[in-house]
């Protein structure tokens, strides 16, 4: 299976959006993803991969790339301290 | 003092899906009442409700909205559309501050909860969607009008049963009365015909069963009444301060005169004739209105055999031998019980019979009852002036809200 193009296709249908406006690049900002919307993306993801997105990841994932790329990650089981390191250095994700 | 006027009307209830077919309904004494389609009943006792029927939320709702609104937010929200409209009202930005909302709901997202604690328990899901709790809070349907509307004024929600939306409306009609705001948007919506809540109401043994002919099954003040039906739906009003409806020639459909609220405090579920009977002198106190004025009740008037009975001996009470000369009716009877809508729906009802000088009946009356003895408009609309009414929520938990309406003049 394609991660990218489940991601394309989960964010666009959650979003109610044309999947050719979600392209890899897109952040999370220009398709118009509130904080809201997020965690309802990242429920569609848990769902769609049968996995769980600890919160610390989940704060990273503002873009689509992003989100390919931290999936990816977890889903091949790679080592995800970095991002969870990077988390933690962020500001608080509440009401972005 | 400021004085208080309804300048616009939305209704979106079984019996009609904006206020005139929903009057006109009433007017036939055509209730809604009918075997239950959202989910398959066939499990159940009581297999009846008063649905919204026909009903498609995408026919309203674009999905991206749709995905955040429980059906009761769905309801509150087209019940408000129809009564901004009816007002004409436009705000300039700094005159939102003093514009506000408030519904009441008794029941709150009740199928987004039905649904996942399905999927919680049943189906063994380990996560609920995101959306569930912004969809299941009962201020849900307020703050969606608010951000609807920019109404950034006081706005909040009332959860008292079945007296939700009494409450609510006349807590808005207090809030411009003394001052604190200009405009309200007040009413109620519920949407409570669920698996689970209609299970929950069995086993209250109030419900009417509807065996034979569901539409009617709901008989309120009747000899052979035998329950309540539960109902779905909304209904808003859109309050005004007088002044300033009128220096914007709103059109004025009547006047919010009187607001009684009392508390039984002393049974959970078994209304007593003293509490209500002190909300509905309070609004008659503060209408400073006669109990021989008013024309007419809309009764709480639930079909229960404790409930008509009790609501009679409170109108006996307070209007001694006047109450045999006013006219009551249940509309209850045609649009079920809608729980936090029912005050709103059924207030509707009030001010349309106060404009049209037609008093909507009670359905399916067959009998009276010699502990029921009143003149309850028995099946068929009457052609009469009506200058003050009376609106009466009577909830479980023993809270009142009475409000009192006169025509405007």
């Amino acid at each position: 299976m394609d991660v990218t193009q489940k991601v394309i296709e989960i964010i666009a249908r959650e979003q109610h959006l044309d999947s050719s406006k979600v392209t890899l690049d897109a952040t999370f900002a220009e398709l118009g993803i509130d904080s809201l919307d997020g965690v309802n993306i990242l429920f569609a993801l848990e769902e769609e991969f049968k996995l769980d997105i600890p919160d610390s990841v989940a704060q990273n994932m503002k873009s689509v790339r992003q989100v390919v790329d931290s999936l990816t990650r977890v889903l091949e089981g790679q080592d995800i301290s970095d991002l969870v390191a990077m988390a933690k250095d962020a500001s608080p994700a509440t009401g972005s | 003092m400021r004085r208080v006027v309804i300048t616009g009307m939305g209704v979106f209830a079984s019996t009609g899906k904006d206020r005139e077919s929903f009057f006109a309904n009433l007017l036939q004494a055509r209730s809604a009442v009918r075997r239950i389609t959202q989910f398959d009943p066939s499990a159940l006792s009581v297999q009846i409700a008063a649905e919204v029927a026909d009903y498609s939320p995408a026919d309203y709702f674009p999905p991206k909205r749709l995905d955040l609104l429980d059906r009761f937010s769905q309801f509150g929200l087209l019940a408000a559309s129809e009564a901004m409209k009816s007002s004409g009202i436009e705000f300039r930005d700094e005159e939102r501050p003093r514009f506000g909302v408030v519904t009441g709901s008794g029941m709150g997202g009740a199928s987004t909860f039905d649904s996942g604690y399905f999927n919680l328990y049943a189906k063994q899901a380990t996560r609920l969607h995101p959306f569930t709790i912004p969809k299941i809070m009962h201020n849900a349907a307020t703050s969606q009008i608010c951000m609807e509307y920019g109404a950034q004024g006081p706005s909040l929600t009332t959860a008292t049963a079945c007296s939700s939306s009494g409450h609510a409306i006349g807590q808005a009609f207090h809030l411009i009365k003394f001052g604190i705001a200009d405009v309200m948007l007040a009413g109620g919506s519920d949407a409570p015909i669920t698996y689970g809540m209609i299970r929950s109401w069995e086993s209250v043994r109030v419900l009417a069963s509807g065996d034979g002919d569901p539409s009617r099954a709901c008989r309120p003040f009747s000899a052979d009444r035998e329950g309540l039906v539960i109902g779905e739906g909304a209904a808003m009003l859109l309050l005004e301060e007088l002044e300033h409806a009128q220096q914007r020639g709103a059109k004025i459909y009547a006047e919010v005169a009187g607001y009684g609220m009392s508390s039984d405090a002393s049974h959970i579920t078994q209304l007593s004739v003293e509490g209500p009977a002190r909300a509905i002198r309070m609004a008659l106190q503060e209408a400073q209105v006669n109990p021989g004025d008013v024309d007419y009740i809309n009764a709480h008037g639930t079909g229960t055999r404790l409930n008509d009975a009790t609501e009679t001996q409170v109108i006996k009470e307070v209007f001694k031998e006047h109450a045999w000369k006013l006219a009551i009716s249940s509309t209850k009877s045609m649009h079920g019980h809608t729980m936090g809508a029912t005050g709103a729906i059924e207030l509707v009802a009030t001010v349309m019979a106060i404009e049209r000088g037609m008093i909507p009946p009670t359905a399916n009356y067959t009998r009276p009852d010699p502990g029921c003895d009143l003149d309850y408009v028995p099946n068929q609309a009457r052609e009469s002036p009506v200058r003050v009414a009376v609106s009466n929520s009577f909830a479980f938990g023993g809270l009142n809200a009475v409000l009192l309406i006169r025509r405007f003049e």
